[in-house]
């Protein structure tokens, strides 16, 4: 099982936290065209590496936080709260 | 006839305490100490069972945990590895795979199955014809191996630990042990995993020199303070060293599954010895060098009169000595390193009689002893992301490299001297303690607040082992004759060809197509055998074929284990005591125990909407929602407005995923400014909390909400039927009159003696009715004052199925009832809580589309035209006289006010129209029809009785 970082409660069980998956940024729901939705929605990239992903700390602290982790070694890395710092976006690598 | 030798130095028997048992009937004695296989070996038995397939009687093959020949039933336990177990006075048992007995089997004399049991049969045997299938369902039962499992049986006991060594220890032989004591040496906390019952490996069966080590390194380990698990396999390494292990020998508990932590992990599973594949390796009496060291020197069992040893190494060597010190004579060496080679080996029915050699020699004998060299059981390796390669010049594979914090020690890196494997151990245990304390190190800063002061990272080590050597061994895998590679899946080398001549010449394919390696051993006996006769299938070296990945577990665990404790969470209100001494039937929903009913739902309907009723309603979900910005949060998550709500008003809710689907609904009320009280349905309480949270923390960070749950710190109570009113005004100073508190409003105050009560008026059942939310250490108090002072009101308590009934006959959706996965908002018809105009909501585009579209089912009410029938939930609804299915009835009842059965069902938006007639398909088949109603209510479709 990962022992994935909470940026507030610190190394955790993976158990103890919810997967929220890849993220992704929301569409504008007024002017999105159902292709940008349904990618929003369902497409995800899966890549064999680095991939920004969503963890919330169900048993902890109930924080909401993005990390990237590594697909293909299961390592984790730049755990953050959502508007603490500008938020890691998709692809994006260190 | 006794093989039981006289009391050796290193023997694990006392023979002071002698246990009586039974096996197939027949009373035996063997000593404490004994595993189950050499009690009865010990008594003169060699055949413990039948194969799998081809119901060959097997002796023991290394009479050890592995041994794959000797797995019996025990009193009602099947599957049991008798060269493991340690036997106990009582046991009763018996062979496995035999019918009618061990001596005559007739599936084996019959020759029926060999014609069935080729390679693959599973493919191929009974593919055709598909009607057939129950009869070879039957068929294969008949043959399918292992005990008989006895479904009386009670739960054994089960249990789970957490851990957080430092350092894990997989393996209790001479390294293993020497890492352990320099790992606790050097500071770390050591936990050290045996999956045999003694710690020492193959000292405690070597010299008494070895012997001697063993004890003191036991002594060592012990004041080192390792904490020293025997009878305990390591099942699993997972990500970041989270390490499953399987302890047997906890007292209390049948098995314990523990879940450590490890900074670091230490693998020393040793060597496993590989049995040699030739014409009849399986006749009982033919093992292992390893099998006959331990029954000799560890149990004190004569393994047979008469050896023939093919050698090719120094156990065999060793194995020699122990039978000639043993008794038995040694009718002929096989020096496998001079190129003495064996050919195959007859015999009995039950024992091997002749070895013949490849210069044409037949030797006779009743023991032939193979010592051919060594598998790694690099599991836990490969589970690490390690992929061993082959060496041929010591005919083994070795690992080539893990992550940092997995490190290796003893036989499965090299060879040695005692001396040298000790030495080798000693310097892991070193590594995996300074190692694990930069890990400790590195876990704390993480945790540490940003504020605390975080030392300096200590330095991390770096391997500076000196690798051991790796001795020259010559390849031996298989004679020149086919015999059996897996002998708990019975797999022969000539069903490895043929596989491998059908195309099957992957080697994981192989495995799959034919199941070798796939048995209780996990391929720690049969890998590399299966690669070796791949490869000369193939005509290519062990390299090139490579080899199976092993994957968890390393040996098979218990269901009990993962499961551990029968522990299952129930929730229950204040009121429950109260429920159970008044005969409620209790009904399990989510996690919730509630009354279903107090003996006749019917009749609680009946008293509702005549007089009135009142019902535990605690499990809704109830979350306390403060701050500015509430009413942003609602209407960016309910699909209907909400900025207008007034204080002290009360509104209805459907919420969507954001794929459009409905995710929940329920009534929130706004008690103050900026202080809301929100209801979600019961199951739904979690899951919406969680839905707020992620909004909040994740889009919309910058809007200040509170969000508290108060499912449980509040008892709720509905109050329906038309003297609710009545009821409840006895009990509160708060105004009920309809005009200063009408339908759909809210206040605030004391109720039976308790301030801060909050009361409603909504309508689920129908009915006028309050609902009433008290703190909860109130509950069972408020609930007991409605029922006395409203007795000469006909006051009744009413369960979960009575408010199903009336909602129903309301025509109330219930979501993931009459919803489900695919339900988009559009599907409830409640199309005028859909605001399109709204500028963002939690599913908002999705569902604009589907309404554009218009094409999604709808529900709708529907009453079977014969009113006495009630169709299943589920039944399906389909286009008259056909099969094409067009909805299904969702909610269905017997309506104890219209005394006539109603429904509601999910139908093709063309099936919608009040006044259509359904076609109904009940499970018995019949077909019945259905007309559409106009309003989803079947009774007061205007609302008059919730209204007054
Ligand atoms: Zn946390």
């Amino acid at each position: 099982m990962l022992l994935v970082p909470c940026p507030n409660c610190g190394p955790r069980n993976a158990g103890d936290l919810s997967y929220n998956g890849e993220s992704h940024a929301r569409p504008d729901p007024k002017t999105c065209t159902p292709e940008e939705w349904r990618t929003y929605l369902y497409l995800r990239d899966n890549p064999s590496g680095w991939l920004v992903e969503n963890w919330y700390c169900s048993s902890g602290c109930r924080k909401h936080f993005k990390i990237e982790r590594h697909t293909l070694t299961g390592e984790l890395r730049s755990a953050i709260l959502p508007g603490s710092k500008p938020g890691l976006t998709k692809g994006e690598t260190k | 006839m006794s093989n039981r030798l006289p009391a050796g130095e290193g023997e694990v028997l006392d023979r002071t305490q002698a246990l009586s048992f039974t096996w197939n009937g027949k009373k035996l004695v063997g000593f404490e100490g004994d595993t189950i296989a050499s009690a009865i070996m010990a008594n003169g038995h060699h055949v413990f069972g039948r194969s799998m397939k081809y119901h060959r009687p097997r002796g023991g093959l290394t009479f050890d945990f592995w041994d794959p020949n000797t797995t019996v039933q025990v009193d009602n336990e099947p599957n049991v590895r008798a060269s493991h177990r340690k036997l106990k006075a009582g046991m009763q048992v018996s062979a496995q795979n035999v019918w009618p007995s061990l001596k005559y089997d007739i599936k084996a004399a019959n020759g029926l199955v060999g014609r069935f049991l080729t390679a693959g049969f599973y493919y191929k045997t009974f593919m055709k014809p598909a009607a057939l299938w129950p009869k070879y369902e039957h068929i294969l039962a008949k043959f399918a191996p292992g005990g008989e499992v006895d479904l009386d049986t009670p739960h054994g006991r089960y249990d789970k630990r957490y851990a957080h060594p430092d350092v894990v220890v997989a393996g209790g032989g001479p390294a293993g042990l020497s890492a352990a004591i320099a790992a606790a040496e050097a500071g770390s906390s050591v936990m050290l995993v045996e999956h045999e019952h003694h710690v020492g490996g193959h000292l405690l069966w070597g010299s008494e020199a070895d012997r001697a080590r063993a004890t003191d390194l036991v002594a060592a380990a012990a004041a080192a303070g390792v904490e020293i698990l025997t009878n305990s396999t390591v099942t699993g390494r997972y990500e970041d060293n989270w390490i499953a292990i399987s302890q047997r020998n906890h007292p209390g508990v049948v098995e314990r599954l523990i879940k450590a932590r490890a900074k670091t992990l230490v693998v020393a599973a040793g060597t496993i010895e590989r049995p040699y594949v030739f014409k009849g390796n399986d006749l009982p009496g033919v093992m292992t060098s390893g099998a006959v060291r331990r029954l000799i020197n560890l149990y004190g069992v004569k393994p047979g009169t008469q050896a023939v040893v093919l050698s090719a190494n120094e156990s065999g060597d060793a194995a020699i000595d122990d039978l000639r010190r043993a008794g038995v004579s040694i009718a002929r060496v096989v020096d496998a390193l001079t190129g003495e080679r064996i050919v195959a080996a007859n015999g009995s029915k039950t024992r091997v009689k002749e070895v013949i050699l490849d210069d044409g020699a037949k030797i006779k004998c009743d023991l032939l002893v193979t010592a051919v060299g060594w598998t790694t059981p690099t599991s836990l390796l490969n589970m690490a992301g390690d992929r061993p390669v082959y060496d041929a010049n010591a005919a083994r594979f070795f690992p080539a490299g893990a992550p940092d914090n997995v490190l290796a020690t003893g036989g499965m890196v090299g060879d040695g001297s005692i001396e040298d494997l000790l030495e080798h151990g000693r310097a892991t245990g070193e590594l995996a303690a300074g190692r694990a304390v930069v890990v400790a190190h590195r876990l704390q800063a993480a945790t540490a607040r940003a504020t605390a002061v975080v030392s300096p990272e200590p330095n991390y080590p770096a391997d500076e082992r000196t690798p051991l050597d790796r001795w020259p061994h010559p390849e031996l895998f298989r004679a020149s004759t086919h015999g059996i590679v897996d002998y708990s899946e019975d797999v022969s080398s000539k069903d490895l060809y043929s596989a491998a001549a059908e195309g099957f010449d992957s080697v994981e394919l192989l495995k799959r197509f034919t199941t070798a390696t796939m048995g209780p051993s996990q391929g720690k006996l049969e890998t590399v055998n299966t690669v070796a006769v791949l490869a000369q299938a193939r005509g290519e070296s062990i390299a090139d074929v490579g080899t199976t990945v092993w994957r968890p577990p390393y040996a098979p665990i218990s269901l009990g284990a993962l499961a551990g404790r029968i522990n299952e969470p129930k929730r229950v209100s204040v009121i429950q005591p109260w429920h159970e001494a008044n005969d409620a039937t209790p009904i399990l929903a989510g996690q919730w125990v509630r009354p279903d009913h107090y003996g006749d739902a019917a009749a609680e309907v009946r008293n509702t909407r005549e007089n009135v009723g009142i019902i535990d309603v605690t499990p809704l979900g109830k979350l306390d929602l403060q701050g500015p910005d509430v009413s942003k949060l609602l209407s960016l998550l309910y699909t209907n407005k909400w900025m207008q709500l007034p204080i002290g008003g009360v509104r209805y809710g459907i919420m969507c995923a954001e794929d459009g689907v409905v995710l929940d609904d329920g009534v929130t009320a706004r008690l103050g400014e900026d202080h809301y009280l929100m209801t979600t349905t019961s199951s739904g309480a979690g899951t919406i909390w969680n839905w707020i949270e992620m909004w909040l923390q994740t889009e919309r960070p910058d809007w200040q909400v509170h969000v508290m749950p108060v499912t449980t710190g509040l008892t709720s109570i509905n109050i329906a039927g038309p003297k609710s009113r009545e009821l409840l005004s006895r009990l509160t100073e708060i105004d009920l009159d309809p005009k200063a508190f009408p339908y759909m409003n809210v206040r605030q105050g004391t109720i039976a003696g308790v301030d801060d009560c909050v009361t409603w008026r909504i309508g689920f059942t129908g009915e006028l009715s309050y609902e009433i939310h008290v703190p909860s250490g109130h509950g069972l108090a408020t609930w007991e004052r409605l029922l006395a002072e409203g007795k000469d009101l006909g006051v009744k308590p009413f369960g979960l199925e009575a408010q199903r009934i009336m909602r129903l006959e309301k025509g109330h959706f219930i979501v993931g009832q009459d919803t489900d996965g695919l339900s988009k908002a559009p599907v409830t018809g409640l199309d005028p809580l859909l605001k399109l105009d709204k500028d963002d909501w939690a599913g908002l585009p999705e569902v604009k589309w589907t309404l554009e579209s218009g094409d999604h089912p709808i529900i709708v009410a529907c009453q079977p035209d014969d009113g006495s029938i009630v169709p299943e939930e589920a039944a399906q609804i389909l286009r008259a006289g056909t099969s094409e299915i067009v909805g299904r009835i969702t909610s269905s009842r017997m309506s104890p006010t219209l005394d006539r059965s109603i429904c509601l069902a999910q139908v093709a938006k063309e099936f919608a129209a009040a006044g259509t007639s359904l076609e109904v398909l009940l499970v018995d088949g019949h077909r019945i029809t259905a007309t559409v109603m106009e309003h989803h209510a079947h009774f007061d479709p205007e609302g008059e009785r919730l209204r007054g």
